[in-house]
C-alpha cells in the first residue's frame, strides 16, 4: 500500500465527503472528518520521509505513462506543502465542533464538512499533481468549496464578500486556463516535466510570452498579491472563524507553491527571470504590498480585518524571497510559508475563541480580555510576537533567511525596508496588545470566561510550534533546503 | 454580435434567450471544428440547461435590469489589454489545421493510434475522457459535486415541519393556462428522458457520455417541474433522494479506482479490473461514466429545485 500513498493523500478526503452526507449527525460527522484529516496527516508524513529518504516520487494514475496519462510527482517541495496543509487543516478543524455551535446552524454542519474536505482535497490535488490541468481542475475544487465556505459566515456581509472573492477567483481561473490552453498549443503536452523539456524549443515565441503572463497573472490573483488583493480582507473577515484560519494558513500557500512550480520547473529559470523583467517587477511590488497592507493593517478596526491585511503583508514577503532567485531567496520563501501557516492558523483560532466567547472581533470589544481570557491572548501576542520576528519565533527565522538571502544578493535597500516593514507590524500587533491589556473592561458587560479546551488545545499546539520551531529549526530549515536546491538543481 | 445584444439589452428574459442562442451558435461552431463531442455537451450545457437555471434565478430577481450607476472604464481597459494579449499570442501559433502543430505530433498519435487496442472503444474522445484521463474528469464530478454542495449549503431551506397551507386554486389556474405546453411536454419527456440513457450508455460509440446524459436527463425532470408545479415535481423524486444520489455517483466513480487499487494495479487502473483488459476497460468505463451520470443529473436538480423552492416560500410568505 505503501507505493500508493501519493493517490491516497489525494482520493480519502474526496471519498470522505460525499460520505459525510450518509452520517448526517453533526458531532458524528465532526469525529469522522477529523479522523480523515488525520490520516491525510500521517500521510504526508510518510510521504515527506520517502521523499527525503529517496527523492522524487512518481505515480502514473490510470497505469497509463506519463505524457498520456496523468502523473502524481512529488519532490520535496510538494511534501512541504502536504505536510502544512494536512497538519493544519487537522489542527484547526479539531476547533471547528465548538465553534460552529455558535456560528452556523445545525442543519448545516454536515455540509460545513463536506466542503471542508473537498477543500483539503482541492489543494492536495493541486500540490501533487504534475500535469498542468490537473492542477487546473483541483483548482476549480478549492475554489468552488472556498467561496462557499466563506459565504458560510454568519455575517451578511460574507455573501457579498464571497461574490467578490468568485469573481476575482474566477478570473484567476481563466487567465490560468487560458495559459494551460496556449501552453498546449504550443507544446502538445500537459505534463510539466515534459512541458519543460519541450518549451525549450519554442520558448521565444510570443505565444509562450502570452501563456505565460496569462498564468502569471492567474496565479498572482489567488496569491492576492498587492494589486490584485482586494478580495481578501473582506473574505477572511467575514467568513466563519475556522474557514478564516484553514483558508488564511493554506489557501495562499498554495497559489505561492503554484507560482514556484510554473516559474522554476515548467517555464524554467532562464525564461522567467532573465528574459522578462520579473525580478524587479516582484521585488518591487512585494515591497510595496508589506508597505500599503500593513499601513491598512494599522488602522482597521475589526481585528480580523487586522490580521488579513497582515496576511497581505507576508505575501509581500514570500514574493520578495522568490524574486531574488537565489537558491536562498527561495528557501526563505519556503520557511515563511511554513511559518507564515503557524502563527496565522493560531492567531486566526485565538480570534476563533474570542468570537465564540463574546460573538464579535472589534477591536474595542477587546477591552479588558487580557485578564479574562489569559490563555487566548497569551497566544494572541505570542503568535503577534512571532508575525513581528522576534527572535525565538519562527517568524524570525524566515526574517532571517530572507535578510541573508537579500545581502547575499546584494540588495541593500531592499533589506532596509524589510526591516522598516517589520516595525509596522510591531504597530499593528501593540494597538491589540494594548486594547486587551490595559484598558478596563467593557462596563456592564458580564465577565467573559476562557475559551473551552477544544479550543485552546489546537491554539497552543500551534503557538508552541511557533516557539518550538523559532529555536529548533533543524527539520523545517533542511527541508526547505532540500526543495529549493533541488529546484535549482533541476534547472540550472 | 449575439454577445453584443446579451450586454446591451436590459430586459433578462430576452437575455436568457441569447444566451440559448449563443449557446447553439457555439455548438454548431464546435461542429464546424470537427469537435462533435464538445459540441453535444456546449449544445446541451450552454443552450440547455444554463438557461433553465438562470430563469429559475429570474424569477427570484425581477426581470430587468437595476440602471448603472458608474462607468466601468478601468474594467474596459483591462479587458481591452487582455484582450490584445490574446491576440498578440496568437500571431506566432500554428497555423489552423496544419498537421505539423505541434498538438498534432506528441501526444494526439498514440490516443489516434493505439487507443483501439489500448482501450478498446472506438469514441476516442470518450477513452481519453475515461481512460487516460479519468482522474481529470474524476475531477471534474468533484467540481459539479461541491458546487451542488455550495448551493445546498447557501439555498436549503430549514426542513418544513409541516406543509403549508396555500391556497391551490390560484396555482391550478396559473398552470391551466399553459395547456397547450403540458400536452406537448407530456409526450416529449419521456423522449428525452429515453434519450438522456441512449447518450449515457451509448458514449462508448458516438459522442456523448455521462456529462451530457446527466444534464439531458435534469432538463426533462427541471421541464416537468417548471410545468407541473414543483410539490408534483417533488412528489415523485424528493430532494434527498437526488442528495443521495449525488454522493452515490462520485463514490462509485472513485470506488471504481479503490477496486483497482485493490487489484493490485494504479488508481483508476481499469486493466486490472477483469480478466481481459479490454473488457477491464470496457466495464470501468461503464460503470464510471454511469457515475458522472448520476451526479450531474441530481446536482443540476438540486439545484433548480432549490432556486425554485426558495420562490415559492417567499409567493408563500407574501400570501400570508
Amino acid at each position: 500500500m505503501l507505493a500508493h500513498l501519493p493517490i491516497l493523500q489525494v482520493i480519502v478526503p474526496l471519498m470522505a465527503a460525499p460520505l459525510c452526507w450518509f452520517l448526517d449527525r453533526s458531532k458524528l460527522v465532526w469525529l469522522f472528518a477529523l479522523l480523515v484529516c488525520g490520516f491525510s496527516c500521517l500521510t504526508s508524513i510518510a510521504l515527506l520521509q520517502q521523499v527525503m529518504s529517496s527523492g522524487t516520487i512518481i505515480y502514473q494514475l490510470g497505469g497509463w505513462d506519463a505524457p498520456w496519462g496523468i502523473e502524481y510527482r512529488i519532490d520535496e517541495l510538494n511534501a512541504l506543502l502536504l505536510l502544512i496543509i494536512s497538519t493544519i487543516g487537522t489542527i484547526v478543524l479539531f476547533a471547528a465542533q465548538t465553534s460552529l455551535q455558535k456560528e452556523l446552524p445545525k442543519e448545516r454542519h454536515t455540509l460545513f464538512y463536506s466542503l471542508y474536505l473537498l477543500s483539503l482535497t482541492g489543494m492536495f490535488g493541486i500540490v501533487a499533481t504534475g500535469d498542468v490541468f490537473n492542477v487546473f481542475v483541483f483548482l476549480e475544487i478549492s475554489s468552488l468549496s472556498g467561496y462557499a465556505l466563506i459565504a458560510l459566515g454568519k455575517d451578511r456581509r460574507a455573501l457579498w464578500a464571497a461574490y467578490q472573492y468568485l469573481i476575482m477567483g474566477t478570473i484567476g481561473a481563466t487567465f490560468i486556463l487560458i495559459g494551460i490552453g496556449l501552453l498546449y498549443q504550443m507544446t502538445g503536452t500537459l505534463n510539466m516535466d515534459d512541458l519543460a523539456n519541450r518549451l525549450a524549443e519554442v520558448n521565444q515565441t510570443r505565444t509562450v510570452f502570452a501563456a505565460f503572463a496569462f498564468l502569471i497573472v492567474g496565479v498572482c490573483l489567488k496569491l492576492a498579491l498587492f494589486p490584485l488583493h482586494l478580495w481578501l480582507p473582506n473574505a477572511y473577515a467575514y467568513a466563519p472563524s475556522i474557514v478564516t484560519a484553514f483558508l488564511a494558513a493554506t489557501a495562499t500557500k498554495v497559489a505561492v507553491y503554484l507560482l514556484i512550480r510554473f516559474t522554476y520547473t515548467v517555464f524554467g529559470i532562464e525564461l522567467s527571470f532573465s528574459i522578462l523583467p520579473l525580478q524587479n517587477l516582484f521585488i518591487v511590488l512585494g515591497l510595496v504590498g508589506i508597505f500599503a497592507a500593513s499601513t491598512a493593517a494599522i488602522y482597521k478596526t475589526n481585528v480580523k480585518h487586522i490580521f488579513a491585511y497582515s496576511s497581505i503583508a507576508q505575501v509581500g514577503y514570500m514574493i520578495i524571497g522568490y524574486a531574488i532567485n537565489t537558491s536562498t531567496g527561495l528557501m526563505a520563501t519556503l520557511l515563511h510559508l511554513f511559518n507564515h501557516a503557524l502563527m496565522k492558523s493560531a492567531l486566526f483560532l485565538a480570534l476563533g475563541a474570542v468570537m465564540y466567547r463574546i460573538g464579535s472581533v472589534q477591536l474595542s470589544q477587546f477591552q479588558g480580555l487580557g485578564r479574562q481570557m489569559p490563555l487566548t491572548m497569551a497566544a494572541i501576542v505570542i503568535g503577534g510576537l512571532s508575525l513581528i520576528g522576534v527572535p525565538l519565533t519562527v517568524g524570525f527565522i524566515s526574517k532571517w533567511y530572507l535578510l541573508l538571502a537579500t545581502i547575499e544578493a546584494g540588495m541593500w535597500p531592499v533589506a532596509v525596508l524589510v526591516l522598516l516593514g517589520s516595525l509596522l507590524a510591531v504597530l499593528y500587533i501593540w494597538r491589540i496588545v494594548e486594547t486587551a491589556y490595559f484598558k478596563p473592561p467593557l462596563p456592564g458587560r458580564e465577565p467573559v470566561k476562557e475559551a473551552p479546551w477544544t479550543f485552546l488545545a489546537p491554539i497552543w499546539i500551534l503557538v508552541l510550534a511557533n516557539i518550538y520551531f523559532g529555536i529548533d529549526t533543524r527539520l523545517s530549515v533542511q527541508v526547505a533546503q532540500a526543495a529549493s536546491q533541488s529546484l535549482f538543481g533541476i534547472n540550472p | 454580435m449575439i454577445a453584443i445584444a446579451i450586454v446591451r439589452t436590459k430586459d433578462l428574459l430576452a437575455v436568457v434567450m441569447l444566451t440559448g442562442i449563443y449557446g447553439l451558435l457555439s455548438a454548431s461552431f464546435f461542429v464546424v471544428l470537427d469537435a462533435v463531442d464538445v459540441a453535444f455537451t456546449e449544445a446541451s450545457v450552454g443552450a440547455g440547461i444554463s438557461g433553465l437555471l438562470m430563469l429559475a434565478a429570474i424569477t427570484m430577481t425581477g426581470r430587468t435590469e437595476a440602471p448603472k450607476r458608474h462607468k466601468p472604464l478601468l474594467a474596459l481597459l483591462v479587458v481591452l489589454i487582455t484582450g490584445g494579449m490574446l491576440i498578440y499570442g496568437t500571431l506566432d501559433m500554428p497555423y489552423f489545421g496544419s498537421f505539423d502543430a505541434p498538438v498534432h505530433q506528441h501526444v494526439a498519435p498514440r490516443y489516434i493510434n493505439d487507443s483501439m487496442q489500448e482501450v478498446g472503444v472506438p469514441n476516442i474522445v470518450t477513452s481519453v475522457l475515461a481512460s487516460y484521463r479519468a482522474f481529470d474528469t474524476l475531477g471534474e464530478v468533484a467540481v459539479i459535486f461541491t458546487a451542488g454542495i455550495g448551493v445546498l449549503s447557501l439555498l436549503a431551506l430549514p426542513q418544513r415541519r409541516k406543509p403549508y397551507l396555500v391556497d391551490e386554486s390560484g396555482k391550478e389556474q396559473m398552470y391551466k393556462q399553459h395547456i397547450v405546453l403540458r400536452v406537448i411536454s407530456k409526450a416529449l419527456i419521456p423522449i428525452i428522458l429515453l434519450f438522456a440513457l441512449y447518450v449515457q450508455f451509448h458514449g462508448d460509440f458516438g459522442p456523448g457520455g455521462g456529462f451530457q446524459a446527466g444534464v439531458i436527463f435534469a432538463a426533462a425532470i427541471i421541464l416537468y417541474a417548471m410545468l407541473f408545479g414543483l410539490d408534483n415535481a417533488k412528489r415523485v423524486f424528493s430532494l434527498s433522494l437526488f442528495q443521495l444520489l449525488a454522493a452515490i455517483g462520485l463514490l462509485l466513480y472513485a470506488s471504481v479506482g479503490v477496486v483497482s487499487l485493490f487489484n493490485g494495479g494504479n488508481f483508476l487502473d481499469y486493466n486490472v479490473l477483469a480478466d481481459d483488459p479490454i473488457a477491464g476497460q470496457h466495464l470501468g468505463i461503464l460503470l464510471i461514466e454511469l457515475g458522472v451520470g448520476c451526479t450531474v443529473a441530481s446536482v443540476m436538480i438540486i439545484i433548480f429545485f432549490n432556486f425554485a423552492g426558495r420562490r415559492e416560500a417567499q409567493q408563500n410568505g407574501e400570501e400570508r
